[in-house]
């Protein structure tokens, strides 16, 4: 049986990961902001097959060191097999352009609270000799465009910062997992008109399960990803800046 | 953003708000004056889920709880039929009463008080609804039931989520041996054979008949009844097959007279040569078009509607000939026709089913169609019969009364809930509701 945290469990795609691993049977510690969300979301969870659903109210922006989560985990579910950090805000790029606190808070949940969570789950899985991170990224993150760099940038230093931690952690078998989802039809995304290109949280989770189980260390969801965010990674700056993407 | 309804043929740009818990939906209610609509997956043809300001409640999905001894229940409004059976299957227990499409989710089967192939049998999907919560005008929440709260309770079954927000449903499920289907195909020449076959198979737990409108003279209306009964051996995991997608529109026009005739020929020669028995899986039986996603992309920009309607069994025959003599002579190709018997009407004031046959049919929006609908509209009305609100797309206030004369009752309970301004769309508005 998995013992698994999930950091930012209110996230679309971290409750279809906690039901397609309920139905495996596995014990779940969820941390999101909302009580009622994270009470409802145990109600489901354990009637789609989890083994155990433990749950606590948090707000990671507002914590010293979100890394004390992993020792909440560890303590509730006695042990911990594996961490999802998903928790993420979608800040509007206008108003950051503006006004540097929103750029701040933005950066303190999709980016410094992960680095918490990551630094303290590292050390375990690190003393353990085994274990799992699974970080949520985004296409975003591949490069700044005019439209969205504030969240890009949040998302692009956890590729960094998850990349050194799967050099270090590699040959203790800790496998980190970087995640780079396309546009996914979420709350978060509630007001935008969905075209061909969106896919459905249950399909990413069903992506990263499979990342998961083929010990993989960064992958795009959907697929088509990984192609449209080569050539836009290939373009030069000196063409890229000029584009209205 | 964008929205449109399945037939794609309005689209509106509409404020969205996407609630995850039911709270949630309470605070957005309390917060926001003026009008709204809860909507789920979209799955009504015409404008029924169309307004300014929607609450999309596709992110309330979760299982409350599930009794394996009773079979009751409870679910969130948002959760899709699809997963509730991919739960619930496994363990034994079913869904009395399925639409032909998986992708509908529990608030939206209530709200338009969904029927299935066997409601000659068993009735709508309000016979599974032991009870459900709604979120009030004024942002509280009501469990209503047969025994509390009854007038809302009747009229939220069929009332097109113009009564209050529904945001949870105990259902009462029923035991299953198998989830698999026996199917049998049986081959009708002409309108007559196919009512009389229908008939003759009333007792078979499911029945429809698919009609091939793409013919005139001696096969006009030929068709292929479709009967199916519950396997009582033989189980097997579900597949999990992927579905394919549609992921563009097709170019407007594909649909035409001549791939309509090519499509039917084939698929009447498919189903005529399956005459012995079939098993297939209930996913396959009951959801046939789920398999290709983004189906009513193949009506291109312009999208289609699909009429549908009951007519009494007395005038049946009369009205249908005249309905398939306007549709086979006109000029607008009808692809896709079904036909299948209803059982008697229940008491909730604006639910579509009636004693009678249900004819149903796919129409591309093309210049003619609004003044064919309007033409079948008048048909229908003058038949004693009435048209299904979640495929309604463009009928007349005053047809919609003479076809469902409870609407004041339907009005007197929203009034007394304070919903008459507050939960309205498109149709409703249209409907002087």
């Amino acid at each position: 049986m998995k013992h698994i945290l999930i950091v930012g469990a209110g996230s679309a795609i971290a409750e279809a990961c906690a039901r397609l691993w309920s139905a495996e049977g596995a014990a779940l510690h969820l941390v999101a902001r909302d009580p009622a969300r994270l009470a409802a979301m145990a109600d489901d969870l354990a009637l789609r097959g989890a083994a155990r659903v433990s749950h606590g109210v948090a707000d990671v922006a507002r914590m010293d060191d979100a890394g004390d989560l992993v020792d909440a985990a560890r303590a509730a579910l006695g042990g911990l097999d594996l961490v999802l950090v998903a928790q993420g805000v979608l800040p509007n790029q206008r108003a950051c352009e503006r006004d540097f606190a929103q750029a701040r808070a933005a950066f303190e949940v999709n980016t410094l609270a992960s680095l918490a969570v990551l630094t303290r789950a590292a050390v375990l899985f690190e003393e353990q000799g085994h274990g799992a991170l699974i970080v949520l990224g985004s296409v975003a993150g591949d490069r700044g465009r005019a439209s969205n760099y504030v969240y890009g940038a949040s998302k692009a230093a956890l590729e960094v910062f998850a990349s050194g931690l799967r050099n270090r952690l590699a040959r203790r078998g800790v496998q980190v997992l970087l995640v780079k989802p396309g546009f996914v039809d979420t709350p978060m995304t509630a007001a935008f008109t969905k075209g061909p290109l969106w896919a459905q949280p249950a399909d990413i989770a069903r992506g990263i399960l499979r990342a998961l189980e083929t010990r993989r260390d960064v992958v795009y969801l959907p697929a088509f990803w990984r192609a449209i965010m080569l050539v836009i990674r290939l373009l030069p700056e000196r063409v890229f800046k000029r584009l209205t993407l | 953003m964008l929205i449109s309804g399945w037939g794609r043929h309005t689209r509106i740009d509409a404020d969205t708000a996407r609630p995850a818990t039911a709270t949630a939906v309470r605070a957005l209610l309390a917060a926001r004056d003026g009008a709204l609509l809860a909507r789920g997956m979209c799955r009504s043809y015409g404008d029924a889920s169309l307004a300014p300001r929607i609450l999309d409640m596709t992110a309330l999905d979760r299982l409350i709880a599930f009794d394996a001894d009773s079979g009751l229940f409870e679910c969130d409004a948002g959760l899709r039929l699809a997963e509730l059976l991919d739960f619930c299957v496994p363990r034994g227990w079913w869904l009395p009463v399925l639409p032909g499409t998986g992708a509908v989710t529990v608030g939206g089967a209530i709200a338009a008080d969904v029927h299935g192939k066997n409601h000659h049998h068993v009735g709508g999907f309000g016979t599974a609804v032991d009870a459900l919560d709604l979120v009030l005008a004024d942002g509280s929440r009501l469990r209503v039931s047969r025994d509390a709260h009854a007038d809302l309770f009747q009229a939220t079954l069929g009332g097109m989520g113009l009564t209050g927000v529904i945001v949870a449903a105990r259902l009462r499920l029923v035991p299953l041996a198998s989830p698999w289907l026996e199917q049998r195909v049986l081959p009708a020449a002409n309108l007559d054979e196919t009512l009389a076959l229908l008939a003759r198979h009333a007792d078979a737990s499911y029945s429809v008949a698919w009609v091939d409108l793409s013919r005139r003279g001696a096969h006009r209306a030929r068709a292929l009844i479709m009967l199916g009964e519950h396997a009582d051996t033989r189980t097997s995991p579900a597949p999990h097959r992927r579905p394919l997608t549609l992921p563009v529109d097709l170019p407007t026009g594909v649909i035409n007279r001549a791939t309509v005739r090519a499509f039917n020929a084939l698929y009447h020669w498919r189903g005529a040569g399956a005459a012995t028995p079939r098993t297939v899986h209930y996913s396959q039986y009951f959801f046939p078009l789920d398999a290709l996603g983004g189906w009513n992309r193949l009506y291109g920009r312009r999208g289609f509607v699909q009429h549908q309607c009951v007519l009494p069994f007395e005038c049946a025959p009369r009205a249908l000939a005249e309905m398939i003599g306007t549709l086979t002579t006109g000029s607008v190709p009808a692809p896709l026709a079904v036909l299948k018997a209803l059982g008697p009407a229940n008491d909730h004031p604006l639910s579509f089913p009636m004693a009678g046959l249900t004819f149903a049919v796919d129409l591309p929006m093309t210049a003619d169609t609004q003044a064919l609908c309007a033409r079948l509209d008048d048909l229908v009305a003058d038949h004693g019969g009435r048209l299904y609100l979640a495929k309604d797309a463009s009928m007349s206030a005053l047809n919609f009364r003479r076809g469902y004369p409870r609407w004041e009752a339907f009005q007197a309970v929203r009034e007394r809930y304070g919903a008459l301004t507050r939960f309205a769309s498109l149709q409703s508005r249209r409907l002087g509701l």
